[in-house]
């Protein structure tokens, strides 16, 4: 199907995990997700188990570590506020480096950064074994809201559309001998962002209006579905379950 | 009605327009009584200035828009609330711009959402597809995103999506526009292969006359003239009273169009 989009995050392959039903998949990272962030953050070595596991799904998959570690930079930008937290902290001190450090601010810090790093990996995994145009099909059965999957699927489908009328206005600005080069030319860039907006929508009306003229009513007909078999389904559980006995081991040891 | 539906000897027209007037909620008037019959199997080319009411006559074929006066049948069936499922199926409209025709993410999903939401499912659907696509000759993008064919591969696969329905008649806006003359001809001749009625809405002269043996002309909400397109266009008075310009050195006189359209 549709190698568009996928491009930039799927990664082409005929593994055990791209093969799983894409439903499967998605409903495994989530109660993954929901086991990682409910373990106590002072299982320190809980941490390394679930990483251990992710490492073996990348593994399964046949995706190298370095492109993982490389798409998880997009966690940057959060892992920020983490680092911050031990110097804004309240409590007890402690000392390192030469600095006075708030020992609770360590603990959120390691925990948001666990949690989150996990997290954002369990993702990539997702993202880079399933096409886009699956997950959507795999949300869609998971009975997520059909107008969410509509939204989104409209997103695939016209992002490219709206980036390239975007660039045409950006190139029909510069031909004018426009550079944007300071505050006093944001206005421009403000109205550059309104005409397209209202272009935008205009183009909805006229895809709506295509839409009724083949029969759309409001819900979308199911053309593709995508199913499961029992032991899919037990393979895709492996990863959560396996997670959620290191969770429960995490809870008892003291 | 009913009686001529059920008869083949009176096989009733794919459209019958009759005393069709419309004005926008605005109060803007843009049809002040039109009549139009299209028989099964006709190619009509529909010509006329910008703003001459062609998109509004357009718009009221499938129940878009509802007449504030007249009434517009397709195959015998009233276009009315009642039955617009229908009428949607029956009338294919192809509109002008292929990226607000395909929003689906695949041209298979694409072709397969009319007859899809029609209630068609499974091997039924996927050979409706594969039929629709084979007679435009984009069979093997099936699964390419739209966005990636060319423009006119994408005017192909806008009029498949149309197909698929099995349309008693097909409305195309503007089919030549931003075509370039290899991709217009690949799209006449699948036009022209097509066993089907052909309403043809379009400033492209050459092409009407090229792909349709009769044009009507609407100009200022009504039809000024209906006959052959040769005959029309060659009609100097007609052409300059409704502000229809041929292309720079083309003579309609010197054009033979052939009378039994080539298959």
């Amino acid at each position: 199907m549709g190698a568009g989009h996928a491009h930039k995050l799927y990664r082409e392959g005929r593994s055990p995990v791209h093969a799983l039903p894409p439903h499967c998949k998605i409903a495994a990272v989530f109660c993954f997700v929901l086991v990682v962030v409910s373990t106590p953050r002072e299982a320190v070595w809980a941490f390394g188990a679930y990483a251990a596991l992710l490492a073996g799904v990348a593994a399964a998959a046949r995706i190298p570590a370095g492109y993982v570690l490389r798409r998880l930079l997009i966690e940057v930008p959060f892992v920020a506020f983490a680092v911050l937290m031990p110097f804004v902290a309240e409590g007890p001190r402690v000392e390192a480096l030469g600095m006075s450090l708030s020992a609770s601010g360590l603990w959120s810090a390691w925990n948001i950064l666990a949690k989150g790093t996990l997290g954002v990996a369990a993702s990539v995994l997702l993202a880079s074994t399933t096409e886009l145009r699956a997950l959507l099909l795999g949300l869609q059965r998971l009975r997520m809201p059909s107008l969410l999957v509509q939204i989104a699927s409209f997103m695939i489908r016209y992002g490219d559309v709206i980036s390239d009328e975007m660039r045409r206005m950006r190139i029909a600005r510069q031909s004018r001998g426009f550079e944007a080069r300071g505050v006093r030319h944001w206005g421009v860039l403000a109205s550059s962002a309104g005409a397209l907006f209202i272009r935008s929508y205009e183009r909805g009306e006229r895809v709506h209006l295509a839409m009724v003229s083949r029969g759309y009513t409001g819900t979308m007909p199911v053309i593709d579905d995508v199913t499961a078999s029992r032991t899919q389904w037990a393979h895709a559980a492996a990863l959560p379950l396996t997670a959620l006995a290191v969770c429960l081991t995490g809870w008892m040891l003291p | 009605m009913d009686a001529a539906v059920t008869d083949p000897a009176t096989t009733p027209p794919s459209l019958e327009v009759s005393g069709l007037a419309y004005a926008y909620p605005d109060g803007h008037q843009a049809l002040f009584g039109v009549d139009l019959t299209v028989a099964r199997g006709e190619r009509v080319a529909l010509l006329g200035p910008n703003g001459a009411g062609k998109t509004t006559l357009v718009l009221h074929l499938n129940g878009i828009l509802t007449a504030g006066a007249g009434t517009v049948t397709v195959a015998g069936l009233p276009v009315a609330k009642a039955h617009l499922a229908e009428i949607r199926r029956r009338v294919g409209i192809v509109f002008q711009d292929p990226d607000d025709q395909l929003f689906m993410p695949t041209v298979r999903e694409d072709v397969a959402f009319g007859p899809a939401a029609a209630g068609l499912r499974g091997a039924e659907l996927e050979e409706r597809v594969r039929r629709a696509l084979e007679r435009v000759g984009m069979a093997e993008f099936a699964d390419r995103p739209p966005h990636h064919l060319s423009f006119g591969q994408r005017r192909r696969v806008a009029v498949a999506t149309v197909l698929a329905m099995e349309p008693e008649i097909l409305v195309l806006d503007e089919p030549s526009s931003n075509l370039d003359p290899a991709s217009r001809r690949e799209l006449a001749d699948i036009l022209r292969s097509l066993e089907v009625t052909v309403l043809m809405v379009t400033h492209d002269l050459p092409y009407a006359l090229e792909l349709c043996p009769r044009a009507v002309v609407l100009s200022g909400g009504v039809i000024a003239a209906d006959g052959g397109t040769q005959e029309l266009l060659c009609d100097e008075e007609l052409m300059r009273e409704h502000r229809l310009e041929l292309p720079f050195g083309f003579d309609p006189r010197s054009v033979r169009v052939p009378v039994f359209p080539a298959r």
